[in-house]
């Protein structure tokens, strides 16, 4: 056999083999752990080097009959240059693609052999730092901010944020009405970010692998046991052999779509790691039928606001570019409406925006706060409280519009030249279509805020130079938006907004939560960038970082979708309807989904990811009885904690946290939806993700569950492309601009890179300028797409008039009659609010905002520090109970103290709450985050109180519209008593199922 | 001697609980000889935030106050404490010896401030340490005051004679006077906890609407004396802050030209929202 390169490099290899033998026992130890031959070599074995691997290692030149692993090259010459370092990403994809690069074995082997061949690179690599007492200093990041993790003996000692050194580079500075602005050289963290220690070591981690006991594959599945029954443990290759042949039987049985994936809308931290990428990668490589998500957080958004101006890529919300510096230097007011910044930290932006608002706390800019509960930016900042009865905004909107036009407090040269279809928007605001003028006195009706304090405001905002700070971005997001009017709410504010002249200095959405001046033109991927998924249809994978980090495509094969809010009317009555949340097009939202798709085959087995349905989902009883359906013939949930609905599943697979697994990311490095969202921070962060400590228990990480699974179904080759997470970690650092600006080296071990403030002349201009001084868009963001613009590129809106649409030409195309979304805004009362004839049942309007200490569930339960602050848990009589906030009158009125447990309730669900009574709220509304991680029924599921918390069971289920899917969950009309101590209560989903089951019994019979 | 000190803005304060949490995470699971034993995992808030609702809507306010051990320099529980279990560093930080201490529930029920717990596990009374072990080996604050995300916890280490200068400068309270237990902990803004506010709204008809009464002056007297005043805002609110709760009677004029005048008797228990006062 000739000496060719490629022969070279297998001898190099072999000596690598035994020089890291050498060096490090740990990988001397694992050339032992197996017993096989590997071979390496040309498609016509003309050439090659086997390597076999047990007691003793030992290799040689040619080829070895007995190999059970086989990696060919198509020739020697191509096998030379794919191994060659250093290593091109895309010539070894290209190669695999081109079928130049095989690889053949059983998974377990060929899994095993490409990564003990990555293991030479990356055996020596040093993470951390070690402090003087012994401690290692680690980094990772979490849903709330980046942090050091100090560890000693292999357990966590303390988890803080980071505090820059002398290394780190400057932040930016900011110069407004005669003062310097600059933040503290130090990130802040979320309270559910520095609890994490708790919740790491927390007696609810899922820690081997368990099976429901009643549950026999084989045999008696006991489907209706579901969310009863208890747990044995078993080991890791029976569940996983009980899912790999769930996923084949239900293929072979049932045909494509009988597998459902469902995950939650976020997860741990870590570009490699989170659903959107590892287990979009696992999914689409099954094939499974998509639970749609709705855009749970940005409702009235997306489905209304959307069409008056665009947007549909930051999924209705505006961008907010320039708008911390132009909002200092040149507003004179800001109105905070539905916004609490403060409690919920921007998404994932930890206290980054509460220095900016201590700035503008001190700076004279006058401040209004409209929401029903004197929220904590209420609280912090001061400034006018005004409180709309829950679900009428709207209409307080609309009356604000009216004094405009009845007082002449409007920019009538902007509506004429940058908006169109004000007239027929003035028509109905002055009654002139439905005879009815929706003056102050009329909104004084509906929204219960004095008219004279409409007029007011009308006044105060018609005469400022005014930011409006809607949502907790300020550019919406949660609160009034995920209401029953959550779309009227939306459109109204962009209405407003284009009255006023938008993007005047001064006039702006914001309320300095997002738009810092930090660097956008460095590129570090998003999570919803998609990371190792391959996947070009469901994230932003395809913008840039498919480039970026060449890898292996991932396409679902089933098209069939159940749109996520009518999950279990999918699985209990065996259909459901809803729309598209895709940002693509104003358009894309016009798409209907319709569950069974033609020729799939229904769902009987879902593939479900952590536990917070129940807690985030409305009218959640519903989904108590899909759980408990036969219809739903195996379910495995692959979940962190033991909480939720995770006991409902026949399988757990015990996941592992982000702390005790490699990962990457930057601090709120959203991308897609929510492009450049570092610009609510300070400093821009990316944090290599320390393997802080070893998987407690038998938890694995996600990836490798996945992995386990792929190589009983011989997808492992394909699923990890042969490397294990920490090669991909290493494969989106060298994808991202990182690389150019510090090595990985020193990356590994430092474990953060603070990206430097942008140069003050290179500044990102300030949102809607351009489009005030009629100039062509130069804001760094890549949307609207090319063909979305109506005349030259760049020039105006998405909308079809390039201009800011009262009248919204997309919804005239779409259904010109729809009552839900006419063309022009109405104000339409919610079904689910005073007008509602269950008004007098259930008189109090319960509000369920996202929670402020936990994110969604996590951080909440599982015996966290959290259960301790008192107005997040109350502990009574042994059990940590969910806070209900009440207002004095409607307390004394049921005769509730502070602390007393009280069962808040409708014919939805019952909940047991402790008491806290408040002069933050107005008299008839009532107050309580969603999403505890606990469903704790106080006997059969469906059939008796819940103690965990859960407010969405009894939030309403129905669609904002018809023609939509938007949930309506945060606002429900409720009552509240003193608590009896009772715990049956039937819920009227459970009651419907019974009614089906009984109806399904009559016609078998 | 340079010695710690630790300066707690009430009107900074939002409860989001870092300095609690912060404590937390250091202390539960973490045995620091010396300093602390190991904090139970629930029950014990070294550093606890207390709660105050000043008004009714639709005009309120809402503080909060940390509070944690004041590190006193006249320590009531070190004169509770036997066999030296308490005891005051050079640095002015009050340890409760882990060791020494057990047993001592006295130690608890001496601190004015209610801020020692008793861990029952231990029997142990545990209070929050300064993070003293922390500053030992170089940190430079305690973790609530990094944690603390508006600055309303800030930890300086100075001369006595510069704090009191900083005291008088920024004008800092202790939290209990009347305890006389020399705290090492200094509250700004008390009055945002302490005192009560008067506030209320001003409406007129005008042109057959009901209007905010902007403008209009108010003025605050108890008995003769006038205590303050103040204009009304865009919404015709006012407001009179930093009155003694339980204070009595009192007598708000209002006026504004063009309107005819009103008075308005007040007996102030703790603050209070008035109706809408018409002209």
């Amino acid at each position: 056999m000739r000496l060719s390169l490629f022969s070279l490099i297998l001898w190099g290899l072999n000596l690598l083999f035994r020089f890291c033998a050498w060096r490090y026992p740990a990988f001397a130890a694992r050339l032992r752990e197996k017993s096989f031959t590997a071979q390496m070599r040309t498609a016509d074995g003309s050439e090659g080097r086997w390597f076999r691997f047990g007691e003793t290692f030992s290799s040689g030149a040619g080829i070895a009959p007995d190999a059970e692993v086989v990696l060919s090259f198509k020739d020697a010459r191509i096998a030379a240059h794919l191994l060659m370092p250093p290593i091109d990403q895309q010539e070894q994809i290209d190669a695999i693609k081109d079928f130049k690069l095989k690889m053949d074995g059983p998974d377990e082997l060929t899994s095993w052999f490409t990564r003990t061949v990555l293991l030479t690179q990356t055996m020596g690599w040093k993470y951390g730092i070690e402090q003087a007492d012994g401690t290692m200093r680690y980094t990772s990041m979490t849903n709330g901010g980046p942090v050091f993790v100090y560890v000693r003996d292999g357990k966590i000692l303390r988890i803080t944020p980071i505090v820059f050194d002398d290394t780190d580079p400057q932040p930016w500075t900011i110069e407004a009405r005669g003062k310097t602005y600059t933040p503290p050289r130090k990130t802040t963290l979320a309270p559910h970010g520095q609890n994490f220690k708790s919740i790491i070591y927390s007696p609810a981690r899922c820690l081997y692998p368990m099976k429901r006991v009643d549950f026999d594959p084989d045999g008696e599945r006991n489907p209706q046991n579901r969310g009863v029954s208890g747990y044995e443990r078993i080991s890791w290759d029976e569940a996983l052999d009980i899912v790999a042949n769930e996923i084949k039987r239900m293929k072979r049985t049932y045909g494509p779509g009988a597998i459902a994936s469902s995950h939650g809308s976020h997860h741990t931290w870590g570009n490699i790691g989170y659903y959107l990428s590892a287990n979009f990668r696992f999914m689409n490589a099954i094939g499974h039928t998509e639970v749609h998500h709705n855009p749970d957080s940005w409702e009235g958004w997306y489905w209304g606001a959307t069409h008056h101006w665009g947007y549909s890529l930051r999924v209705g919300q505006c961008d907010s570019y320039g708008t911390v510096e132009d909002c200092l230097q040149n507003c004179d007011m800001m109105v905070f409406w539905s916004a609490n910044p403060e409690a919920t930290s921007g998404a994932y932006g930890a206290f980054e925006g509460t220095v900016r608002r201590q700035w503008l706390k001190n700076s004279g800019i006058k401040l209004v706060h409209i929401d029903p509960y004197f929220n904590e930016t209420a609280q912090f900042l001061g400034g006018k409280w005004i409180a709309p009865r829950p679900t009428t905004s709207p209409a307080l909107g609309v009356a604000l519009a009216h004094v405009w036009i009845e007082e002449g407090l409007y920019d009538r040269d902007y509506v004429a030249s940058h908006t169109v279809g004000f007239d027929k928007w003035r028509a109905y605001i002055m009654g002139e279509d439905d005879g009815i003028p929706k003056t102050p006195e009329w909104g004084e009706k509906e929204t219960g805020v004095p008219a004279k304090d409409i007029r007011a405001l009308a006044r105060e905002w018609g005469t400022s130079r005014t930011y409006l700070g809607a949502g907790g971005w300020g550019t919406g997001h949660g609160g009034a938006c995920r209401n029953a009017t959550g779309i009227q709410w939306a459109r109204v504010c962009v209405c407003l907004m284009a009255m006023q002249g938008l993007g005047k200095p001064g006039v702006n959405f914001g309320n300095l939560q997002w738009g810092t001046p930090v660097d956008f033109n460095f590129y570090f991927p998003g999570y919803a960038e998609g990371g190792m998924s391959g996947d070009m249809e469901h994230t932003a994978m395809a913008v840039q970082l498919f480039q970026r980090m060449p890898q292996l495509p991932t396409i679902n094969t089933p098209g069939q979708k159940i749109p996520r809010l009518q999950f279990p009317e999918a699985i209990l009555e065996g259909k459901a309807e809803g729309y598209m949340w895709d940002g693509k097009s104003i358009e894309h939202q016009f798409r209907k989904i319709v569950y069974p798709m033609p020729g799939h085959s229904k769902v009987h087995m879902l593939y479900k990811y952590g536990g917070s349905a129940i807690a985030t989902m409305p009218d959640s009883n519903r989904w108590v009885a899909a759980y408990r359906s036969p219809e739903l013939e195996f379910v495995v949930n692959q979940s962190i904690w033991m909480e939720g609905e995770a006991p409902f599943a026949d399988i757990i697979l015990p996941a592992c946290t982000n702390f005790e697994r490699p990962d990457i990311s930057e601090w709120a490095g959203l991308g897609g939806y929510a492009h450049h969202g570092q610009m609510q921070l300070n400093h821009r962060v990316i944090v290599f993700q320390h393997k802080c400590i070893e998987p407690l228990g038998e938890s694995r990480s996600d990836y490798e569950i996945f992995n386990d699974i792929c190589k009983r179904l011989g997808l492992s080759a394909y699923f990890s492309e042969g490397m294990g997470e920490l090669d991909w970690v290493k494969r989106q650092f060298d994808g991202s601009d990182i690389s150019k600006a510090i090595s990985w080296k020193e990356f590994i071990r430092r474990g953060y890179y603070v990206v430097p403030a942008e140069r003050k002349e290179l500044r990102a201009p300030t949102a809607f300028r351009w489009f005030w001084e009629n100039r062509k868009k130069d804001v760094p963001e890549p949307h609207p797409l090319p063909s979305d613009y109506n005349g030259d590129y760049l020039k105006g809106l998405q909308t079809q008039s390039g201009k800011l649409e009262f009248d919204c030409s997309s919804l005239k195309r779409f259904d010109a009659n729809d009552p839900d979304r006419p063309p022009v805004m109405r104000y339409t009362p919610a079904f689910e609010g005073i007008h509602d004839a269950r008004f007098a049942k259930y008189p109090l309007q319960l509000l369920t905002p996202h929670p402020r200490f936990s994110f969604h569930t996590q951080g909440d339960g599982k015996d966290s520090f959290l259960n301790d602050i008192p107005d997040h848990r109350l502990l009574v009589n042994g059990h940590y109970y969910w806070i209900i906030r009440l207002n004095a009158k409607d307390a004394d009125a049921r005769g509730i103290k502070s602390g007393d447990l009280v069962k808040v309730h409708n014919e939805r669900g019952a909940v047991i709450c402790a008491a806290a009574i408040t002069n933050r709220l107005p008299a008839g509304i009532a107050h309580g985050y969603e999403s505890s991680a606990n469903y704790q029924p106080l006997g059969e599921p469906g059939r008796s109180v819940d103690i965990g918390g859960c407010l969405n069971l009894l939030t309403p289920k129905k669609s904002q519209a018809k023609q939509a899917h938007a949930m309506a969950a945060s606002a429900a009309l409720v009552e509240i008593e003193k608590w009896d101590g009772k715990t049956e209560f039937i819920a009227e989903a459970t009651i419907a199922e019974e009614k089906r089951a009984a109806a399904r019994h009559a016609a078998a019979e | 001697m340079k010695k710690w000190n630790l300066i707690v803005d009430v009107a900074e304060c939002t409860n989001c609980n870092l300095c609690t949490l912060a404590t937390q995470d250091e202390y539960v699971g973490n045995d620091w000889p010396g300093v602390a034993a190991e904090m139970p995992r629930h029950g014990h808030r070294w550093i606890d935030i207390k709660r105050k609702e000043r008004g009714q809507p639709p005009l309120i306010d809402v503080a909060f106050l940390p509070v944690m051990c004041q590190h006193c320099d006249d320590a009531p529980c070190m004169k509770a404490a036997k066999g030296g279990a308490v005891t005051k560093r050079p640095d002015g930080i009050v340890i409760i010896d882990p060791v020494k201490a057990r047993g001592q529930r006295q130690i608890v029920d001496a601190c004015p401030f209610g801020a020692v717990f008793w861990n029952d596990e231990k029997q142990l009374p545990q209070a929050w340490p300064f993070d003293a072990h922390l500053l030992d080996a170089g940190w430079t604050e305690p973790r609530a005051a990094t944690a603390c995300p508006t600055g309303a916890i800030r930890a300086l280490k100075v001369e006595d004679g510069e704090m009191a200068s900083i005291r008088a400068r920024e004008g800092l309270e202790e939290l209990r006077p009347e305890a006389a237990a020399k705290p090492r902990v200094w509250y700004r803004n008390l009055y945002r906890f302490t005192k009560a506010v008067i506030a209320g709204t001003v409406a007129a008809t005008v042109k057959g609407k009901d209007e905010c009464v902007p403008g209009a002056k108010v003025t605050l007297r108890h008995g003769a004396t006038v205590v303050a005043e103040t204009e009304t805002d865009a919404y015709g609110d006012f407001r009179f802050d930093r009155l003694d709760p339980g204070s009595g009677g009192y007598t708000l004029g209002i006026s504004k030209a063009g309107l005819p005048d009103r008075t308005v008797e007040v007996t102030l228990g703790d603050s209070v929202t008035l109706p809408v006062i018409r002209l």
